[in-house]
């Protein structure tokens, strides 16, 4: 395949993949934009396939039906509750990937067009170095979110002293063996540009909180796009630099929409420490207060008298898997005549979008369910508010407790409803660490309970 | 001079030669070096500029495409944005290509690998996940 030949093909590609995201702006035009992602993969693959540089496909097909048999397993077999920590997994195989295409590029540079070994071109050598320790940051990062995730690993923040002086050491100890690699063209330079951003993906990630990781998710996300950036400029190729230009700020977006949705800066995220420790200031005073605790029965009286219910999902949903639950006792419920609406916060869950993905899983109609600006405004003419695996995206200390960590982050004002019935294990904080002065209004009945179980004995009462 | 041998003078006037030809070869290169800043410049600067072109404004285009993508459907924008960043197969398969097997060739494998896990993995769990979403069944 000559030359302007292929850079045609890989231009096709990049306009496919393009597509593929803007398919996304509907559900509807969704399917059509993720034909066109793999549409555009199969272009690129066969274009490459084609080139003269590839002369030998028994290893390349080997490692494609390995590599393709345990993506499709693990893809088909995962629950959707499970979907953060895949994304996690999947983000840590690019970043380890780019690695290994920069250190095959190192030792084989001539397959590349950028020189021979030792004698590599610096332009191609700063590329290659950044591509390796984006890549090696991201693997390693996303290693932790997912051990995080999965629960290998606590979420709590892990902090020490001298922490952020470390990571700045060590980022400027990067900086020195890129330039130093430059200058001799060693090959220990190298691993050691890998090792050491190895090392940092890890210090970064290990001080998030459970509570950030959709910060963290899209920001793994990013960095992916980023070194893939990396590594395309150091083949020159440019369907991998457009599709990591992509994938990069499309994963700056969703950490920037994660990060407004806290009210948080995204230096405030990535510094960490959030989350963990008890923060409310008024905790001790809180504890004497008295709340008033509902069964199934009363709750499902109220919901049963009620006109609207606006339905609150959040991590603890997912925890619970109570999503299937919660859309049978929907469906009673609209069978009595009554509106029944989700509001979604930005934050909710743990990656960008997990609640709707959840709710759609449980065949709850997307167009039931509303982001925090569309419905906000609609609590306060709705009867009864069904706060389920929520927490910390319900507390009105957000708006009136300057004094409060989360003050000033975007909530959903489920107070102003006639009655928000509140379904939670125990009166434990979120994960923020802070109480929740909701569970002690007049007008809020805490349900204590699983949240699956609490569903299905509302269903059971609604039934009766 | 009487001590110079023939052997010795054939011996000098071949490394004369291989001198030679080293220099010509460099020469060429540096003639290929030339023509291609040269070729290049004109189009607008030099290749790297080129390929950051393409780069910034893919980035825009990223930016205007991705903040169209509706809340609700983050989840499958991280889901084929994960897929479609494992294009960087590209660059496995070059290095998994040549036929002579060395340490690039093992790196090039390992790599596919990898990124094929991605790519069937992305966009498996992607089309599973838009799968789902359902409007309201009309009554």
């Amino acid at each position: 395949m000559s030359h302007n030949l292929s850079a045609f093909a890989y231009l096709i590609a990049s306009i496919c993949f393009i597509m593929a995201l803007r398919g996304l702006s509907s559900p509807v035009s969704a399917r059509v934009g993720n034909i066109y992602g793999i549409v555009g993969m199969v272009i690129a693959i066969a274009t490459t396939l084609a080139s003269p540089e590839v002369l030998s496909y028994t290893l390349i097909v080997i490692g494609v039906l390995i590599g393709g048999s345990i993506g499709t397993v693990v893809a088909l077999r995962i629950q959707m509750t499970a979907l953060p920590q895949l994304v996690a997994a999947f983000h840590s195989l690019v970043g380890l990937a780019a690695v290994f295409v920069a250190s095959a590029a190192f030792y084989n540079p001539s397959a590349y067009g950028i020189g021979t070994f030792g004698q590599i071109e610096v332009g191609s050598l700063v590329e290659m170095s950044i591509g390796t320790a984006i890549g090696a940051i991201t693997f390693t990062g996303s290693i932790i979110a997912f051990s995080k995730l999965q629960g290998i690993m606590s979420g709590a923040p892990i902090t020490f002293r001298g922490q952020h002086l470390l990571n700045a050491l060590l980022g400027i100890a990067l900086i020195a063996l890129v330039v130093w690699m430059c200058m001799d063209q060693g090959a220990p330079k190298f691993w050691m540009i890998a090792i050491v951003a190895f090392l940092l993906g890890v210090l970064i990630i290990i001080p998030i909180g459970g509570a950030d990781m959709p910060v963290v998710i899209s920001m793994l996300n990013s960095y992916s796009g980023w070194a893939a950036c990396g590594i395309g400029f150091t083949l020159g190729n440019t369907a991998l630099i457009i599709t990591g230009a992509l994938v990069g700020s499309s994963g700056a977006i969703l950490s920037y929409i994660m990060c407004k949705g806290m009210n948080r800066s995204f230096f405030n995220v990535i510094l960490g420490g959030f989350g963990g420790e008890s923060a409310g200031p008024d905790a001790a005073m809180l504890k004497d207060r008295t709340v008033r605790s509902g069964s199934a029965d009363d709750a499902a009286f109220i919901m049963k008298n009620a006109g609207s219910v606006i339905i609150v999902p959040g991590y603890g949903m997912a925890v619970a898997q109570a999503q299937h639950a919660l859309r049978e006792m929907a469906d009673l419920l609209k069978e009595e005549g009554i509106t029944v609406k989700y509001a979604i916060h930005p934050v909710a869950g743990r990656m960008p979008g997990h609640m709707n993905v959840l709710l759609a899983e449980a065949n709850v109609p997307y167009d039931e369910v509303f982001e925090l600006d569309e419905i906000n405004r609609d609590f306060a003419g709705t009867d009864v508010a069904f706060v389920i695996g929520a927490n910390d995206v319900t507390n009105p200390a957000a708006k009136n407790d300057p004094s409060s960590p989360i003050y000033g982050m975007p909530i959903l004002d489920v107070e102003k409803s006639g009655t928000v019935l509140f379904i939670k294990r125990s009166l434990g904080s979120g994960y923020a660490g802070i109480e929740n002065e909701l569970f002690f209004r007049d007008n809020t009945m805490m349900l204590f309970a699983d949240a699956k179980k609490m569903c299905e004995d509302i269903v059971k009462a609604l039934e009766q | 001079m009487t001590s110079m041998q023939p052997e010795d003078l054939i011996r000098k006037a071949e490394a004369l030669a291989r001198h030679a030809a080293e220099l010509a070869q460099q020469a060429d290169a540096l003639v290929a070096a030339a023509t291609r800043t040269t070729v290049a410049t004109p189009a607008g600067g030099d290749h790297f500029i080129f390929l950051f072109s393409i780069f910034v404004l893919a980035v825009f285009v990223g930016y205007y495409v991705v903040w169209n993508v509706t809340p609700a459907l983050h989840s499958p924008l991280m889901g084929v944005t994960n897929a479609i960043s494992s294009v960087i197969i590209v660059g496995a398969l070059i290095a998994a290509g040549p036929t002579d097997m060395g340490v690039s060739k093992v790196f090039g494998f390992i790599a596919v690998i990898l990124a094929s896990i991605n790519i069937f993995g992305g966009f498996i769990v992607t089309q599973r996940m838009l799968q789902m979403f359902k409007r309201k069944p009309k009554k």
